[in-house]
């Protein structure tokens, strides 16, 4: 036991995979403490807000500390906000075309595209939303109405002010703030910030918090269902492999009856059949058990059924023992490892039928904690964020998926070359 | 008793009891699938009778009307008749191939809803299983042999490709090359307004639609196989006989031949099982590039609650299945006398 337990230690490929597995679990446990809170939470009113940093914008107006810097080259970069590339290039059309239109025999080479002054110059001389250009589709030209109002003001740097309303007269007449285009203020100093390094889901609710609780609770599902499984797998293979005969035969016709019905099928009326008050993460989890044991099954059995008239087994028939010391005592031990390993792969199994069956909008139904099948049918199925591009919704939660069964599989597979002498490298 | 004299022991009788005894078996499951397969959905707390009246008559507002045409529609599809009574019209029905009435598309046969839904799904698995069956079983077998740098990169990609769900894989390549690159259509089988047909727009409509669901099952099967193979032939190539061929100065691209036959046997179970699960593997896949098969046929069945549609497919799937294990134990009962061994110990 010990020798194999320091060979499972010295597998390289068991400790990457138990790495990445304690990291994950790591994260679950450390992360609600730096935020705590429901991760079901709306904060946002957006749906599907970017990833980032969140500064209130009053909070920061109001914030008494100012700095003053003046970074070379500040007015260009905030220039290059409102006026990207692709505006650079529109502007350019437009001239082109209209010069071509009314014959003003402006050519690429007059218009320098490069130099903000020249071309906003030349946009400002002979852009009016009046002008109809030929061949010009209205949405087009309703893009560079909108463009048009965004440079208004491009080079200006007078001070903004901000007024407040005075209770008294009901005119905006208190001077609120003054801001200059070199004031500065630290994100620390600001009363309310709001860190989002994975956005916000549809409805509003940070995807980072709910994807750590989502993971702990997926945790609890495949262990849950993978204990199930294997529970139940690995009695109905002990009895079905050691006694045979008929009790065999009867194991077996089971065992192949939940074969023959496919797994995902039997899930999707199973919990068609739960009302949805009652289908929490555990009856899910339950469900996906009681399904997911044939291959547990087959596999103890046909183990068992290569131990079963080893010398040791027959001594112990001999001595007259009975049937459940006998396994327990002489044919268990030899498959402890083997049921481990199946342990491990239901664990992985039954995160994924929780994030297939919940995909199908036959997750379970929660208030409190999300799961991971529950985020990619809010995201993907309910909200369609994969097609309005919102990526942070659902890749983190695909990524966390195979995560946790790639670092499952490699455990499994590191045991499996301890235990299986001829597959060692 | 050792194994030799087992063996010889096995007679012509041995493998007329071991047939007989699978083809019992096989019956006697298939009769309990069917019987499942009538139960299970009708456990479901669904009226699809209330949700047809609904759908059909739109609007009614005489309480009387609707009582009449809802009582005519469960007659129709004779759910007024006790359950045991409604079985026994199933069983005679299948014997018929009858089918019967699908609940939600009423009135099309369940029999012309699945034979259109059934194309779809094998052209797609099929190929796609077939292909990433073969370019799995050839990377995992040089990874096998070459073993270092090739398997050592190999290895954990395929790991990870292999713990890639299904449905991640066909999200991540519908948001990819669909939705950003915009190659390939979003969803569907074909393009909506074609009316199918034999004729070139069909055609290249449905190549177009083909490639995402495809490539999405064949990432996923090579990485599963490409694993099996490998550790199957690292299995083999350890073996005693390798060994002894070695000594005794065989060629090593001989041995390689060898080896690699018997790497395959579990292999071609492994092909066997996919091909015969197919239609419970990809019915997500098939939702979400909402392919037009029998997975998603069968899962609005689902939430419909149409019981002849459901137990229809459920019939097709548990038969896929069932023929395929049949078919594989009879074929290694004939192979490999080690299986039928196991059956006199």
């Amino acid at each position: 036991m010990k020798t194999h337990l320091r060979a499972v230690l010295r597998s390289g490929k068991f400790i990457v995979g138990f790495t990445i597995f304690a990291a994950i679990l790591l994260l679950v446990f450390i992360y609600p403490l730096f935020n705590p809170g429901n991760p079901l939470q709306m904060i946002g009113y957006n749906s599907f807000t970017k990833p980032g940093t969140y500064v209130s914008l009053y909070d920061s107006l109001d914030t008494r500390r100012v700095y003053t810097f003046r970074p070379p080259g500040a007015a260009d970069v905030r220039i290059d906000a409102k006026l990207s590339p692709e505006d650079r290039e529109s502007i350019m059309e437009w001239l082109l075309s209209y010069s071509e239109q009314e014959g003003l025999g402006l050519t690429e080479r007059d218009i320098d595209i490069e130099y903000t002054e020249g071309l906003m110059a030349l946009w400002w001389q002979y852009y009016d939303s009046e002008i109809r250009l030929d061949g010009m589709t209205i949405a087009r030209r309703r893009e560079f109405e909108r463009l048009d109002l965004r440079l208004d003001g491009l080079f200006n740097l007078d001070d903004l002010h901000v007024m407040a309303l005075d209770p008294e007269t009901g005119e905006y007449d208190i001077l609120f703030a003054t801001v200059s285009d070199d004031d500065y203020v630290n994100v620390d100093d600001v009363a309310n910030v709001i860190y989002l390094p994975l956005g916000t889901d549809g409805f509003g609710r940070d995807v980072l918090k709910q994807l750590v609780s989502a993971i702990g609770t997926s945790l609890w599902i495949g262990l849950i269902a993978g204990s199930i499984a294997t529970a139940i797998g690995l009695t109905l293979g002990l009895i079905s492999g050691y006694i045979g005969g008929i009790v065999d035969d009867i194991v077996m016709f089971f065992t192949n009856l939940i074969t023959v019905i496919p797994g995902i099928v039997l899930l999707i009326l199973i919990s068609y059949s739960i009302s949805q008050l009652e289908r929490g993460p555990v009856t899910v989890a339950i469900v996906i058990g009681v399904t997911g044991w044939a291959w547990t099954t087959r596999s103890v059995r046909s183990q068992v059924m290569s131990l079963r008239n080893r010398d040791h087994v027959n001594l112990s028939k001999l001595s007259g023992h009975s049937i459940p010391k006998i396994i327990v005592r002489d044919i268990l031990p030899y498959i402890a490892s083997y049921v481990v390993m199946a342990f491990i792969l239901q664990i992985s199994i039954g995160i994924l039928s929780e994030a297939t069956l919940s995909m199908l909008g036959l997750g379970p139904s929660t208030t409190t904690t999300a799961t991971l099948g529950l985020m990619l049918d809010w995201s993907i199925m309910k909200s369609t964020a994969h097609i309005s591009g919102a990526w942070w919704a659902y890749y983190p939660v695909i990524l966390a998926i195979a995560l946790i069964s790639f670092s499952l599989n490699l455990m499994n597979t590191g045991l499996d070359q301890v235990f299986n002498p001829q597959l060692r490298d | 008793m050792n194994a030799q004299s087992t063996i010889a022991r096995i007679t012509k009788n041995g493998y007329f009891k071991y047939f007989s005894k699978k083809t019992i078996w096989f019956l006697i499951t298939l009769v309990a699938a069917v019987t499942l397969n009538f139960f299970l959905p009708r456990l479901m707390p669904s009226d699809p009778v209330a949700a047809i009246v609904g759908r059909l008559a739109p609007g009614m507002q005489d309480p009387e009307a609707i009582r009449r045409v809802y009582e005519s529609f469960t007659q129709i599809f004779g759910l007024d008749k006790p359950l045991h009574e409604q079985f026994f019209i199933y069983i005679r029905n299948l014997f018929q191939g009858e089918f019967g009435l699908s609940f939600s598309r009423y009135p099309r046969p369940v029999i012309e809803i699945l034979s259109n839904a059934i194309p779809w799904t094998v052209g797609l698995q099929l190929p796609a299983i077939l292909v990433g069956w073969t370019l799995g079983n050839v990377l995992g077998a040089l990874a096998a042999y070459i073993r270092r740098g090739f398997d050592k990169t190999l290895m954990p990609v395929m790991l990870f490709l292999g713990g890639v769900p299904a449905f991640g894989m066909a999200i991540i390549l519908l948001t990819v090359f669909a939705i950003s690159l915009g190659i390939f259509p979003v969803q569907g089988g074909y393009e909506q307004g074609i009316i199918p047909g034999w004729n070139m727009t069909f055609f290249t409509s449905i190549i177009r639609h083909y490639h995402m669901p495809f490539w999405s099952i064949v990432l996923i099967s090579i990485g599963g196989q490409s694993l099996g193979m490998r550790s199957m032939s690292i299995y083999e190539l350890n073996a005693d006989y390798v060994k002894y061929s070695r000594y005794m100065g065989i060629k090593d691209r001989k041995i390689v031949g060898y080896v690699f036959r018997n790497a395959m046997l579990p292999q071609v179970t492994g092909l066997a099982l996919s091909i015969g699960t197919m239609v419970g593997g990809a019915l997500v896949a098939e939702l979400i590039f909402s392919y037009p098969g029998l997975g998603s046929t069968l899962f609005r069945g689902i939430s419909e609650g149409d019981y002849p549609l459901i137990a229809a497919a459920m019939l097709i799937i548990t038969l896929m299945v069932l023929v395929t294990v049949f078919l594989l134990d009879i074929i290694y009962g004939l192979i490999d006398p080690r299986v039928k061994v196991s059956q006199y110990e």
